[in-house]
């Protein structure tokens, strides 16, 4: 079996002291900035990719997988205690999680949602390992073509499939793709849109992106609302759940992880829309709804199964085709474009410990969370008492380290506060970041796939449509398009949204 | 006419704005044909949909009701960047320690719970903190005092 001998390799590699301790790491500030409101994986693995410089690539990219995964189960601490989501994942958590605390049974529904956590990573780990294989051996006959259509499919997927205003979205992507060829052209030589700034000969940093519009930005919008935040002390109750909750639990973890491992693959998945997606089947499929809302433990295993599943599962477009689907792997992208390794089909091959090394370790992070993550608990009720007024200055300080320490240049910090003022001016306008950074990240692979597409083709722009794989993909992206403007399907949309 | 979405209204404007800042700059870059596309060739075509977007989003503002704008604060968008603005001016000539406990003075003032002493406090628990981890644990070329190198 060949996927035995890779994934040895893998554990191989993910269980060596070293990166035990980043996928360690990793977990752990996840599960912190998790539990913390106000600061999500996008920002903290903004802030840490400056410090990944002198690792090797593999462990940067074991600590900074682990902030994702460790981040869905912190968030569900906070949503169960406090009745607030500490990640956006875990929205639909509060609505029967904080139930179930104020009816004392707050250990419960942490233990519930550790270990169908834990589950939904252990079998979304497999998935993961078992589909590169076959996927990347198809991205690798992609010609360039394919690779632009699948692109298109990616970014307009990645905003369908998001709220919001799907026009307003699309504008973000061509904006982000804007920002994404800023610099040097490869091709010409030629220095574009550089206002005559010497330091943007390299371009925008990915880092500068992303902690201006998703660290600074949220910073600011956080401080412009007064309300505070109200640490309820609720008692945890036993850690163990009666046979009964199992009974009801068990089934819910199971479909919430196979819905969240396919709607984790799909563009613009991942953990939120999971979670939500899960928690409105569970909704409907429950003998008694009228329980949900009132600390129903389906309510808890189905969505944090869900969103742990949708996590690790949307790194396969990531690991295979090299297409980030949401705005967490496209820091992905950048840390290992930091680190020279060109996201794509080919890391299989050319780094076969690094591409299996990561997924093995996925599941020793799981693996590490669910043991540590209730003995430690006590520390993160603690945390989560320190009032914002002390918090977001010590968030600002280590990402203004994070960001001059990129090239030891104040610049990047100026031009850090630059899209952090963007981003509040775009906050204030409801317009989503997330779809910005994913057209910055793919900016110019797009550019340079469409160049090669139709230097191949000379000029004949049909060549998009004739090759079978590129129309089919363009079809698929022309169809969610057309789907979403039918004014029915736009409602159901919205309610999909606001029912949790 | 009235503007019924101020919130999409803005955006659209904003993001046409953009599309014709992208052409006007963009002009200056060689075409180039499909075949062989100048460096001008993909930013002319982004610049274009932007337009073309931005328009029908303010256009439909006008007609489909939406929120009203919600209030700007100055107050928290000035110091907080302005404080991480100077972090960046200061730090290679007074040090981590010292920029880091300014920083978290003049950041900490942007919150309307703002307390001086205590912010005095946490800046320099987290000039350690900052030292320890950055420059001693992750070693990074920062200078920990005023005019070291």
């Amino acid at each position: 079996m060949e996927l035995f001998s890779h994934l040895a390799t893998g554990f191989g590699v993910a269980l060596t002291p070293v990166n035990l301790l980043y996928a360690l790491v990793g977990a752990l500030l996840g599960t912190l900035i998790g539990v913390l409101p106000g600061i999500g994986p996008v920002a903290t693995i903004a802030m840490l990719l400056p410090t990944t410089y002198a690792l090797e690539p593999v462990s940067a990219l074991i600590m900074l997988a682990g902030i994702y995964y460790g981040a869905q189960y912190g968030g569900s601490t906070t949503a169960i205690l406090v009745n607030m989501p500490g990640e956006a994942s875990s929205v639909v958590t509060c609505l029967d999680g904080y139930q179930m605390a104020r009816r004392g049974q707050a250990g419960a529904a942490l233990a519930v949602a550790a270990l169908a956590s834990f589950f939904a990573g252990t079998c979304a780990t497999i998935l993961v390992a078992g589909v590169s294989l076959p996927l990347s051996a198809l991205a690798l006959k992609f010609g360039p073509a394919e690779y632009f259509s699948l692109m298109v499919l990616g970014l307009i997927g990645a905003v369908v499939l998001a709220h919001g205003s799907l026009l307003k979205a699309i504008a973000m992507i061509l904006v982000g793709l804007l920002l994404g060829i800023v610099g040097t052209d490869v091709n010409s030589g030629v220095m574009r849109f550089d206002f005559g700034i010497p330091e943007l000969s390299d371009g925008i940093g990915v880092v500068v992106v992303a902690m201006g519009l998703f660290g600074f930005a949220e910073i600011i919008v956080n401080l412009e609302s007064t309300e505070k935040r109200e640490v309820v002390r609720t008692k945890l109750g036993g850690l163990w759940f009666t046979k009964e909750q199992f009974r009801l639990a068990a089934p819910a973890a199971l479909r919430g992880t196979a819905l969240g491992s396919v709607l984790g693959v799909l563009p613009g998945g991942g953990a939120m829309l999971s979670s939500f997606a899960s928690y409105t089947v569970e909704k409907k499929l429950a003998k008694d709804p009228s329980q949900f809302g009132k600390g129903a433990i389906q309510g808890v295993a189905g969505p944090e199964a869900a969103n742990n599943a949708g996590a690790q599962s949307s790194f396969i477009p990531l690991l295979t085709l090299g297409i980030p689907e949401n705005a967490v792997m496209a820091m992905m992208v950048g840390a290992m474009t930091i680190h020279n390794i060109q996201p794509g089909p080919q890391v299989m091959t050319s780094n076969p410990g690094l591409f299996w090394g990561l997924i093995a370790s996925m599941w020793v992070g799981n693996l590490m969370l669910v043991v540590l993550n209730l003995p430690l608990i006590g520390i993160w009720i603690r945390l989560l008492s320190v009032p914002y007024r002390l918090l977001y200055p010590a968030i600002l300080l280590f990402c203004a380290i994070g960001v001059y320490t990129v090239n030891n240049t104040s610049f990047d910090v100026m031009q850090t506060a630059f899209f952090g003022l963007l981003g509040v001016v775009f906050a204030k306008l409801a317009c989503e970041p997330a779809p910005l950074l994913l057209g910055f990240v793919l900016g110019p692979m797009m550019e340079e796939n469409l160049r090669r597409a139709l230097l191949l083709s000379r000029g004949d722009p049909t060549v998009f449509a004739t090759r079978p794989i590129s129309a089919g993909l363009l079809a698929a992206a022309v169809l969610l398009v057309l789907v979403i403007a039918l004014p029915n399907m736009r409602r159901r949309r919205e309610e999909a949204f606001q029912e949790a | 006419m009235p503007i019924r979405n101020p919130r999409d209204f803005w955006s659209g404007v904003l993001f046409t704005l953009f599309g014709v800042g992208t052409l006007a700059i963009g002009s200056k870059y060689t075409l180039g044909t499909a075949a062989r596309m100048g460096p001008g060739y993909f930013p002319r075509i982004l610049g274009i949909l932007l337009i073309v977007l931005g328009v029908t989003i303010a256009l439909r503002a006008l007609r489909v009701r939406g929120e009203a704008m919600p209030r700007f604060r100055l107050r928290p968008l000035v110091v907080v960047l302005g404080s991480v603005v100077l972090f960046g001016a200061i730090v290679r000539p007074l040090g981590v320690a010292l920029s880091t406990v300014i920083l978290i003075v003049v950041a900490s003032a942007a919150s309307s719970e703002f307390r001086p002493r205590e912010s005095l406090v946490a800046g320099v628990l987290l000039a350690a903190l900052a030292v320890g981890v950055f420059v001693i644990g992750l070693q990074l070329q920062l200078p920990i005092w005023p005019l070291q190198q």
